[in-house]
């Protein structure tokens, strides 16, 4: 027996969430809807009936699409599920009703929960008369204490059985009835032909359609709107409500208390503060925090794999296991401190209505470079990590404000690019320690310049990136308690999210560049007998030659493997921006995580294990570099190529995990690909101009 | 006509019509902003953009630019005052 299928709708911030944790239980499964972005929830629902589905839908104030979001609701009620939970929230009773009226129209077997009755108070509306008005059952519920879920349980199984019926409560005009029923035929209903007269536009300029999936049939019988007022059916719906629902409304509702608070946090002076020092935790928390975390993750990885090297003894099994599938897992699990700390913090941010806040407190920057005031937290957690900036960007509603915010928060200076560019600073750029300290600030503010300028220019020239004439409206919800089970729920469905769909893709990778820098195993012709010399030197007792010869064996080998071939391959490319062979190997295991440039040139200068930030594991690849010579004799890094190689990373996308997530959160390998492009060509161009105008200039 | 994005601070106001595209215009209206409603804004972000403003039972961020799509009738004592400023 299939399993009915009950929806739950509603405005954003009226408690859907909520109720749905309530209803489910911990059976819900986050999954995405295919291609896009869009969440779907499933958990199962405990009807006396027997079990059915319960879909949570994209938060909505109206079924007319604009977004994906927005279609994907429509759809669903469209679809003829056995029910739909409607909620309502009891202090904003107009505007959610426009939404219960318009599933109503389609025909939905609606229940009506409503919700924020503790808020109302003594102004919540009279669920009977509301029943009454709506011709369906009310049940008003708390999710906190689970007060009316029986009740709701028990109203969702009556309606179920009854039939489906269409209810319009205004008239269309005579002219728009007409070209309802010549549509009909296609869309299926009458709701269906209205939503697709009021949705579809002609495909020339940028529509606002353009994020709908329409068949041509529909688009063509729905083009032509000729002597139709398309406003005339919200108003009429509005008419309808502004005639009821305020016999509803006994007295206005209170808000003292949100007023209250805003006095304070929208001050023009305190309210600042209090938002810096807020944004202030949060970046601390990523970038400082999490670091003991990743450390203990990193470090437990480590150990587990010498462990399984110890038992499984020297081979190529076990460096498949150890550093390609060990190692590879524990790359995706390092970005798990950071996604967890930046989650809870969204969670409780989102939940207790700052985060629109802080929307609306930075719009004016963001927007002068066409981002969306919600842009603010991931572009900030992006100097932590672009990895879990990206998956924040799903608090903006709009796939475009999305993707453009996905598309620069990569060239933030992420935690990553640091042990790389103290490594540059401290073995090539001379001067004090101020000059040098100096130049770090200097590439922060660098890539909040380039990350603002190329969200301006693509939102100019990029045409799925362009500004849409949409509004910018954000609404400013009433400060409420956030729930702590709720906040967690979504903080461990994001992380598994991750690790389950970007997690794969990242782990692949990770055995593709171990085995790219493993293989060939065999020393290339006319190499010197390591092995040999290695055994004499054990032999012997002199355990620093044994140590020297070892990490010259892994340099040639290095140097000999798939990866170092690329590295020699590139040479000619790199070259103009003043980087030989040797940082193209580092470039191409840099593409593993950005630090791990560091480590890899360690192996390529052949000094050993060095771990990246560490200062006294540096310290022989610093002096290795600044000493490296080129074959005539002259410096291989002049402080001109340090400053190149600086901007190259800060610019260039060497980071597989963040296309990885990108492709995950787009649906898609377009985005990541185009990301990748634009950042590796920016990376070059402007490499390129640093070095050769530098040269030019004599440095 | 004046637009709301004219409107002083904390004076509330008829919408009369709502201006704009499609899109742009039938996604105000429907969250109410229907001519014949009340509403004002209650502050401006301080960074001068966007304004606070209150429809019905909610609180909304929305731009000067887009506020300026909302045509609404001047409060009396707004044109008054006004007039008293001019010399």
């Amino acid at each position: 027996m299939t399993r009915k299928q009950i929806l739950l709708a509603g405005n954003p911030n009226v408690g859907k969430t909520t109720l749905f944790n309530a209803l489910t239980g911990l059976s819900a499964k986050v999954s995405n809807y295919p291609g896009i972005t869009v969440e779907s929830k499933r958990g199962t629902l405990h009807l006396p009936s027997g079990d059915a589905d319960l879909h949570d839908l994209p938060g909505t104030y109206s079924l007319n699409a604009r977004s994906a979001e927005e279609q994907i609701a429509f759809d669903a009620i469209d679809g003829g599920p056995d029910a739909v939970i409607v909620v309502l929230d009891a202090t904003q009773l107009a505007r959610c009703a426009y939404l219960l009226m318009q599933c109503q129209e389609l025909g939905a077997r609606c229940v009506v929960a409503m919700t924020m009755i503790d808020e109302a108070k003594t102004s919540t509306p009279d669920p009977e008369a509301l029943a009454k008005l709506f011709g369906c059952e009310v049940v008003a519920v708390t999710a906190r204490t689970k007060l009316g879920i029986p009740a709701l349980i028990a109203a969702i199984d009556r309606t179920m059985t009854k039939p489906a019926q269409a209810v319009w409560r205004w008239e269309p005009a005579p002219q728009l009835r007409t070209r309802l029923a010549a549509i009909k035929p296609t869309a299926g209903s009458d709701a269906k032909a209205l939503w697709a007269l009021t949705n579809i536009e002609a495909r020339e300029g940028s529509p606002d359609d353009d994020e709908l999936v329409i068949s041509d049939q529909l688009r063509a019988a729905a083009l032509d709107k000729t002597g139709l007022d398309l406003d005339a059916p919200i108003l009429a719906r509005w008419a309808w409500l502004d005639r009821e629902i305020p016999r509803l409304i006994k007295k206005p509702v209170d808000r003292s208390r949100t007023q209250r608070i805003d006095r304070l946090l929208m001050h023009r002076v305190f309210g600042f503060g209090v938002f810096l020092a807020v944004m202030t935790v949060l970046f601390m928390s990523l970038f400082w925090w999490a670091q003991p975390l990743i450390d203990q993750v990193d470090g437990l990885f480590g150990w587990f794999g010498e462990l399984l090297r110890g038992v499984l003894g020297e081979g190529v099994f076990t460096d498949f296991l150890v550093d390609g599938v060990i190692g590879g897992v524990g790359s995706v699990m390092v970005f798990l401190p950071q996604i967890l700390l930046l989650f809870l913090f969204l969670g409780f941010l989102e939940d207790c209505g700052y985060l629109a806040r802080v929307a609306y407190l930075m719009d004016r920057i963001m927007r002068s470079m066409n981002l969306h005031g919600r842009a603010f937290v991931p572009m900030l957690s992006g100097f932590a990590c672009a990895v879990p900036a990206i998956m924040a960007t799903r608090t903006m509603e709009r796939r475009r404000d999305r993707i453009l915010t996905m598309m620069v928060v990569p060239l933030m200076t992420c935690s990553a690019r640091l042990p790389v560019y103290t490594l540059v600073i401290a073995a090539l750029i001379p001067g004090s320690a101020l000059t040098q300290a100096l130049l770090m600030v200097g590439m922060y503010l660098f890539s909040v310049v380039t990350a603002l300028a190329a969200a301006w220019v693509m939102s100019k020239t990029v045409k799925p990136l362009k500004a849409k004439r949409l509004p910018f409206f954000i609404e400013l919800p009433p400060y409420r308690f956030p729930r702590l089970g709720d906040v967690l729920r979504m903080m461990w469905s994001k992380s598994s999210f991750f690790l389950r769909e970007a997690g794969t893709v990242i782990l692949a990778c990770s055995i593709v560049l171990w085995a790219l820098l493993a293989f060939p195993r065999d020393l290339p012709d006319g190499s010197p007998d390591y092995d040999a010399l290695i055994e004499r030197a054990d032999k012997t007792g002199n355990a620093d030659l044994k140590t020297r010869f070892e990490a010259e064996k892994a340099g040639v080998l290095v140097a000999n493997s798939y990866g170092g071939r690329i590295g020699h391959a590139i040479e000619p490319v790199i070259e103009p921006l003043g980087f030989d062979w040797k940082i193209g190997i580092g470039i191409v295991g840099a593409f593993a995580a950005r630090e791990v440039f560091v480590s890899t040139m360690g192996i390529v200068y052949s000094v050993g294990e060095v771990e990246a930030g560490d200062d006294e594991s540096t310290k022989p690849l610093r002096e290795a570099l600044s000493d490296a010579k080129k074959p005539d004799g002259t410096k291989a890094y002049t402080p001109l190529v340090g400053l190149s190689l600086m901007i190259f990373f800060a610019l260039a996308c060497q980071c597989m995990s963040t296309l990885a997530v990108v492709k995950r959160e787009t649906g898609g390998w377009r985005w990541p690909l185009f990301l990748f492009g634009y950042m590796t060509i920016l990376a070059w161009v402007v490499s390129f101009a640093v070095f050769q105008i530098g040269t030019l200039l004599g440095f | 006509m004046p637009t709301l994005a004219e409107i002083p601070l904390g004076r509330a106001v008829v919408v009369r019509e709502v201006t704009g595209g499609n899109a742009f215009r039938r996604r105000l209206l429907e969250l109410g902003l229907v001519p014949g409603t009340s509403v004002k804004i209650v502050t401006v972000a301080p960074l001068g953009d966007p304004l606070r403003i209150a429809i019905r039972e909610g609180e909304w961020s929305i731009r000067r630019e887009e506020a300026a799509q909302i045509q609404v009738d001047a409060p009396l004592s707004a044109l008054t005052s006004d007039q008293a400023k001019a010399p």
